[in-house]
């Protein structure tokens, strides 16, 4: 994307947000918003970008979406709560193309309203009362500024089934009237997971690329670290924010050595450490010291994630990991939030403090991951290690058959053929 | 002020049974502290006294009348709210101290507003 673009999407955003609370209807602040970037792209390689460009967007916005409402013979109270919220500025920038690029609008909104209004935005767009796939979407589309097209490539599906579910979403917020504030303080333990789990969601499907090919794909791991460090800058003072934020930014630290030259998985055993992100990682080991120290006794999920892949990402090589520290990492991690699936973590930094059989023990116990494939992916490697082959090998067929991504599948097929070799 | 109807669905219950008389109590509780957002409401007789009726053919078609509820499921429409809430988090709130929310489960549908 070209740097102008980028920032017209970013600050965008911004301004979508002051539209939504002014006018009280995210599709007309959308197409508004449309109009006005039509606009800055016509105007601004000749003129210049403006000081505030998100303030220029809202206006120019504003006054758009004025005259979809007089058009429309809408002229009602949304009209005349959008005039008092954002009174016009002096030079209307629709109708001045000459304006100087240092000409910021009078009245126009401060960066303080803006991030209110942007952490309405997240909590409108991530409320429980919508589907989970449709939050996704809709934070995608109004919070990243990716297109319809763009979010329908990412998750894999087609634009029409993608621009139904954002309608859909988009109707059951004006027609429910879910509401564009953010909750208070006391609401904020029930709320907030949901917004976290959306960038997760988010980052996750950026990060497993979870089947079929990425190249057209925007990438989402880029966006859930936007999306996260927003939201560390707008609740500083929430440890789980921090804690998703450090967990984000020391995973993606290893983006580039998790995958080779000719598209193959390489497992963290066997990553090229020193191609890790090393400024990322201390970044993110950072918050998640602060967010430990902040809550002594009582970590949260996402924190305790951080700090296990911080533990990943400082050792020098999987041998010198500090699998204890892992290990008992993960049995807290299992006593905040119990589950399958960190269950057979703990089991794989157990198999590396007390050997595979203590592993196998655990995998053994476990339920319900029959559609997991990285569950058969560890009991396979496990029973490799213990040289049970036939076992181990109907394992891997079994992670083949649940279909991982493409660079997995190679990954298992070169596995069942050494084991066969052997 | 929006309205939104609360639909309570459960167990397929006569609510002036003597055993119901405890989650009678708990709806008076309800009645007392959300008295101010009620504008109407019903409890409804069990789905055995239903009948479903359907229009076959369009308006003024034949009327093809059959015993028992829409949909025969384990819960059922029990009664009903209408509430007045500024907002669905609103309604939610209130929603979720009618005592059908733990003994069964509520759907909050906000009111096409007529007129």
């Amino acid at each position: 994307m070209s740097e102008l673009g980028e920032l017209i999407r970013v600050e965008g955003g911004r301004a979508l947000a002051t539209l939504t609370r002014v006018f009280g209807d995210l599709q007309l602040a959308e197409d508004s918003l449309q109009d006005a970037i039509v606009i800055a792209l016509e105007r601004w390689p000749e003129t210049g970008v403006p000081v505030s460009p998100a303030a220029w967007l809202t206006v120019t916005a504003r006054n758009k979406a004025l005259d979809r409402l007089r058009r429309e013979g809408r002229r009602n109270e949304k009209e005349e709560a959008a005039m008092r919220d954002l009174s016009p500025p002096d030079d209307d920038p629709d109708d001045s193309p000459n304006d100087s690029p240092n000409d910021s609008p009078n009245d126009s909104p401060n960066d303080a309203t803006i991030d209110d209004d942007t952490l309405r935005l997240i909590f409108t767009c991530c409320h429980p009362a919508l589907a989970p796939a449709a939050r996704v979407a809709l934070s995608l589309r109004t919070l990243c500024g990716l297109s319809t097209a763009e979010i329908a490539r990412a998750f894999l599906t087609s634009e029409p089934t993608m621009a139904q579910r954002l309608v859909r979403a988009k109707h059951k917020i004006a027609a429910a009237r879910i509401p564009y504030r953010v909750p208070a303080d006391h609401e904020l333990p029930e709320r907030l997971p949901a917004v976290l789990a959306v960038v997760y969601v988010i980052f996750t499907e950026g990060h497993t690329a979870s089947a079929g090919d990425d190249v057209v794909r925007v990438d989402l791991c880029d966006e859930a670290i936007r999306l996260a460090e927003l939201l560390a800058g707008l609740l500083p003072d929430e440890p789980e924010v921090l804690g998703l934020l450090a967990l984000l930014l020391v995973t993606d630290a290893r983006r580039e050595t998790r995958v080779d030259d000719r598209g193959e998985l390489v497992l963290l055993e066997h990553q090229d450490r020193s191609r890790w992100n090393a400024e990322q990682i201390a970044e993110g080991s950072a918050l998640v010291e602060r967010t430990l120290r902040r809550t002594v006794g009582r970590p949260g999920p996402y924190a305790l994630q951080a700090a296990i892949a911080a533990c990943h990402a400082v050792a020098p090589s999987w041998a010198d990991t500090d699998w204890p520290e892992i290990a008992r990492l993960y049995e807290i991690l299992e006593s905040v939030q119990p589950g399958p699936v960190v269950r057979l973590n703990r089991a794989v930094a157990v198999a590396e403090v007390d050997g595979p059989d203590a592993a196998l023990a655990i995998v053994d116990g476990i339920e319900g991951l029959d559609r997991f494939h990285r569950y058969h992916i560890v009991r396979a490697e496990l029973l490799r290690r213990v040289e049970r082959t036939d076992e181990a090998r109907a394992s891997y067929r079994a992670a083949l058959a649940l279909e991982p991504s493409d660079p997995e599948a190679r990954h298992l097929a070169r596995r069942l053929a050494e084991l066969a070799g052997g | 002020m929006p309205q939104y109807a609360a639909l309570i669905y459960g167990e397929d219950a006569d609510w002036m049974a003597p055993e119901h008389a405890g989650q009678m109590a708990e709806y008076r509780d309800f009645h007392a502290a959300a008295g101010s957002v009620i504008a109407g409401g019903a409890a409804l007789q069990p789905t055995s006294t239903a009948t479903t009726i359907e229009v076959k053919g369009g308006k003024g078609g034949d009327l093809v009348t059959t015993d028992g509820p829409f949909a025969e499921t384990k819960e059922v429409l029990g009664g009903f709210y209408l509430l007045e809430a500024n907002d669905l988090d609103d309604a939610i709130k209130w929603a979720s101290q009618i005592p059908g929310a733990w003994h069964g489960r509520v759907e909050v549908r906000p009111v096409l507003p007529m007129g």
